[in-house]
């Protein structure tokens, strides 16, 4: 422990506490724009400057360790004087045409010009005549350099979270800038168009692909029979950016807001999470009897998921040689689109080129993914518009809608009905505990061997995860996994699919089945979430998805009556002729820059 | 004010043997040759003037068992070219004065960041560095030294933003603490010196801190190579005894036209004629990497700044904003006054700006950028508004 004054004030800290920690802890309040909990200390910014007792200059109080005796002033004249300056060269920097931006009112630097820089500017305008250029090129998002304030967050994202490093600083002095490898434009990279930058961005420079008025121009199309389904992890974030606490979920608030918006129906993409989970785990409990009975050696192990589409890209790029590994299953999303264009339509009597399908997800990866070509199974675009957690607020928002005083309602069926096991997809390690839900059950004809069917061992925000079920009592069909160990391991962020990968791809661990979900936390902390995202909240919003499943009637994908409908009226079996037309994919191997 | 005059010394460039020196080195403790230093009140040749001595003691109180000794030879201050020369004429110095320093901290490994634009020196110097290789093992003693190049990038003369360079990321500099005594190359205790502070360090050991102490004055101790130029008859390089004042400087070097000296390149000061005599050239008065910059009358302090300030825009590194951002302030704010498009009274908001990214900056570049635009600043308003 270390003792040191602030403002006159004595506080005691762990050593290693930064100076700026030691000061929020005791209420002081120190303005930062490049510092975020989730990246490591950059000290660029240098916004949080203040003032230590017999240092010739001030000190950036995120970089500094408290120390012993210290005496720190965070708010003198002189912190003061400098932290404007700070805050109108940035702004000077800044194409600041705020009443357009996306960000407005959602932006840390304007919050900071707020407080530091009414008036009149002191500084020259050092964006006009300069040329800048907006890349549109991804279809998940905008990056506009003009509002670049050179914080470098989104680079440690990428780099350091993702492990990725598609953006890396480039140029010096006043050229300097966020690039990608020679200028390409963020189509032609390795970037997962995750999103993570997209998160952490303090200000408008980063922001996702806005869909939000083709929407308005589907719903109000009188021709146009618009369908909605809402990921798993939307449900327990959406609340964030429109009132609620952190943890709160808002399920059937978010329903009855859909419903107001003008949605003709509102349904849920946990209903083909669960089909996911049928599909998947047939095609593993396939691929494992295809190894151990038949001796196949061209079926790959360890399976790995296919839902979250950032790590589809990311394999795509960095271990092409392992596509043959990734399961052949769409994402819940991309399921639900085929199914809204064919079966949906089927059933409800609609001409499938009259229905609009739109998508709300945690996610601005799945903006691409719907992009792909591969997603055109229906005979249509399987999903016209994805929209993020952050614009359905915007939506809810223009639509004047009192969130916070919504009653409850219930989604609209068919495609609506879903279990435990697929709100659970929202949570790292949900896809694999649904999973062994289904499987261990097809296996054993019982359930899987956990206290209240909670499977401890897969949950939790370790980067990576281990377990091991040792499968007993098996069915008759199933009679070759008898004391079988089934080994199946988790990661989320690619920063720690990078490293299973590669233990997985060099030899030096084996699996039968891996989850990897692009971003840190899994869906809950995808990258169109509400800003900010951090561990902190990460953590709640987990501990609302297990609260979500606790609370279904049915938890277990396999017993979702429309499930058994579909298979009995459309799909007929698991992995079938249908399935493998709709619901299954392939991959593309793509560069590494 | 303690004014030793204007003496030419011999230090850097005597001929010793440097087999007798090392010996000699290696013969003494740790402990024994950091005393020397310390005792010589020798600070760092490159401009910011740590005392050598500290720098040593701190790496080697160090407890990790892998140090590195680094030298510092990206000589990139505009005016500076005084490591070139030493390089070329006394490598063998060099060398020998890291060793002395791996041995003093306990550090058996070597690395020269040698500045981009002088890898035309490479040949010879890898010539001298077998010879010395050869001597090291004929001794008995175990060190070596690489090699590395800079690629034309200012920032990375700054240390942390070297040591980055050599581990082969972007140039840029650290935050600091922890300092590099402590965490440097590869998050080893790294003790990072001069061309010049090397050389004098051995120069120490072969002569005794006694010889050195009687050389300069009570805050700048010993001699120093000076790089001069511009508007002079006898450009080039001298070792002088720091102790003089501007004006001696200038009665020996200037062309008689002399109207300002710039000490210490583009980070360092401007000394205007009114100022030669009561300035000493030194740690008490304007310290200097070793760069004398002469102008007459007939030069533009404008263009002198404004060109400066050029310079720094371009070799911010871009990091933080105050550099980044204040470079640019400045440069267009002058040009903006000098136009008339700004009142001359918007020069007193730049020198707040100058003030800020003194003590706002994250290195001692833009900690620096200030010295010369104020200095100018004050001294020619009128030259820089009319």
């Amino acid at each position: 422990m270390v003792t040191l004054k602030i403002n006159d004030h004595q506080v005691k800290v762990a050593e290693g506490t930064t100076v700026l920690d030691a000061a929020r802890s005791l209420g002081f309040n120190i303005p930062t724009l490049c510092n975020h909990q989730d990246l490591c200390v950059a000290g660029n910014c240098r916004v949080c400057v203040v003032e230590m007792k017999g240092a010739r200059t001030l000190i950036a109080s995120c970089a500094m360790p408290a120390s012993e005796g210290m005496e720190i002033y965070t708010n003198s004249l002189k912190v003061r004087n400098a932290r404007k300056h700070i805050v109108e060269l940035l702004l000077s920097e800044h194409r600041a045409d705020c009443t357009k931006c996306y960000k407005n009112q959602n932006c840390e630097l304007q919050t900071l010009a707020n407080e530091f820089s009414f008036g009149e500017h002191i500084f020259l305008d050092l964006v006009a005549g300069r040329p800048y250029e907006i890349d549109r090129s991804s279809p998940s998002f905008v990056k506009d350099d003009s509002k670049c304030i050179r914080c470098q967050r989104c680079v440690r994202t990428c780099a350091e979270l993702q492990h990725v490093s598609a953006i890396a600083v480039a140029n010096k002095g006043s050229h300097q800038k966020i690039s990608s490898f020679h200028d390409r434009p963020m189509s032609h990279v390795v970037c997962t168009n995750c999103g993570q930058c997209v998160n952490r961005c303090p200000t408008g420079a980063l922001v996702e692909k806005t869909y939000i008025d083709q929407v308005w121009d589907a719903i109000y199309d009188p021709d146009k029979h618009v369908v909605v389904q809402t990921a798993p992890a939307v449900r327990v974030a959406l609340g964030e950016d429109l009132g609620f606490d952190p943890g709160e979920r808002v399920t059937g608030k978010m329903v009855t807001a859909l419903r107001q918006l003008g949605f003709d129906s509102v349904l849920d993409t946990d209903f083909t999470a669960d089909l996911t989970i049928v599909e998947e785990g047939t095609e593993l409990l396939t691929r494992l009897k295809r190894v151990l009975v038949e001796g196949d050696k061209s079926v790959a192990l360890p399976m790995f998921t296919s839902c979250s589409p950032g790590w589809i890209k990311f394999i795509e790029h960095k271990f092409p040689h392992m596509l043959s590994n990734l399961s052949t299953c769409k994402s819940p999303q991309q399921m639900f689109g085929a199914l809204a264009k064919t079966f949906y339509a089927e059933k409800r009597g609609l001409d499938p080129s009259k229905v609009v399908s739109v998508s709300i997800m945690p996610c601005t990866a799945k903006k691409f993914e719907a992009d792909r070509p591969e997603m055109r199974s229906s005979g249509f675009k399987d999903i016209d518009y994805v929209l993020t957690t952050r614009e359905l607020a915007v939506m809810i928002k223009q639509a004047g809608i009192d969130f916070l005083s919504l009653e409850d309602e219930k989604y609209d069926s068919i495609m609506g009905a879903s279990t435990g096991a697929a709100v659970i997809f929202g949570a790292t390690g949900g896809v694999m505990e649904a999973a062994l839900r289904t499987a261990y059950e097809i296996i054993t004809g019982r359930s899987v061997p956990f206290s209240n069917l909670d499977v401890v061992p897969v949950r939790g925000m370790e980067g990576v995860k281990e377990a091991t079920i040792k499968i007993e009592g098996t069915k008759e069909d199933w009679k070759f996994l008898e004391g079988a160990e089934l080994k199946v391991a988790i990661a989320h962020g690619l920063v720690n699919a990078n490293k299973l990968v590669k233990a997985v791809s060099t030899g030096k661990a084996s699996y039968h089945f891996i989850e990897i979900m692009a971003c840190p936390g899994g869906c809950l902390g995808g990258g169109g979430q509400p800003i900010p995202t951090n561990m902190e909240i990460r953590k709640k919003r987990m501990e609302a998805i297990y609260a979500e499943d606790t609370h279904m009637a049915i938890r277990k994908s396999h017993e979702n009556p429309e499930i058994v409908a579909i298979y009995k009226e459309f799909l007929e079996e698991p992995n079938g002729h249908k399935s493998h037309k709709l619901l299954h994919t392939r991959y593309v191997k793509r560069e590494s820059y | 004010m303690e004014n030793k005059g204007l003496n030419k010394v011999d230090l850097i460039f005597e001929k010793i043997d440097a087999k007798s020196t090392l010996e000699k080195a290696f013969a003494m403790t740790s402990e024994q040759i950091i005393e020397q230093v310390l005792e010589s009140g020798l600070k760092g040749r490159g401009g910011a003037g740590f005392p050598t001595g500290l720098k040593w003691k701190y790496t080697a109180a160090e407890k990790e068992p892998e140090k590195y000794i680094v030298c510092n030879a990206d000589e990139g201050e505009p005016g500076t070219f005084k490591d070139r020369e030493i390089l070329d004429k006394a490598a063998y110095k060099v060398y020998g004065g890291m060793a002395i320093a791996g041995k003093a901290m306990g550090a058996r490994k070597g690395y020269i960041y040698l500045r981009g634009e002088y890898s035309y020196l490479l040949p010879q110097l890898y010539i001298e560095l077998y010879k010395f290789h050869k001597l090291i093992v004929e001794i008995g003693y175990d060190f070596n030294i690489e090699y590395r190049m800079g690629s034309g990038a200012y920032i990375c003369g700054e240390e942390s933003a070297l040591f980055e360079s050599i581990e082969g990321f972007r140039g840029e500099p650290r935050n600091k603490p922890p300092y590099p005594t402590t965490s440097g190359l590869f998050a080893k205790p790294t003790s990072i010196n001069n061309v010049e502070t090397l050389v004098t360090a051995m120069m120490i050991i072969e002569k005794g801190a006694d010889m050195y102490v009687k050389l300069g004055t009570k805050d700048s101790r010993g001699s120093k190579v000076f790089s001069i130029s511009g508007d002079t008859p006898i450009p080039g390089i001298f070792e002088l005894e720091l102790g003089m004042t501007v004006q001696e400087f200038v009665n020996a070097f200037g062309d008689g036209d002399t109207k300002a000296v710039q000490v210490g390149g583009a980070s360092g000061f401007c000394v205007p004629r009114k100022k030669f005599a009561e300035t000493i050239i030194g740690f008490e008065g304007v310290p200097t990497g070793g760069s004398m910059k002469l102008f007459n009358s007939s030069r533009s302090m404008y263009n002198v700044l404004h060109n400066y300030l050029e310079f720094f825009t371009e070799e911010s590194c871009g990091q933080c904003t105050p550099c980044r951002v204040g470079c640019q302030q400045l440069l267009k704010g002058v040009e903006m006054v000098k136009k008339g498009d700004s009142k001359s009274a918007y020069l007193n908001e730049l020198v707040k700006l100058a003030d800020t990214m003194k003590i706002a900056s994250k290195c001692g570049l833009g900690q620096s950028v200030g010295n010369a635009f104020k200095s100018i600043v004050e001294n020619f308003r009128e030259e820089v508004i009319y």
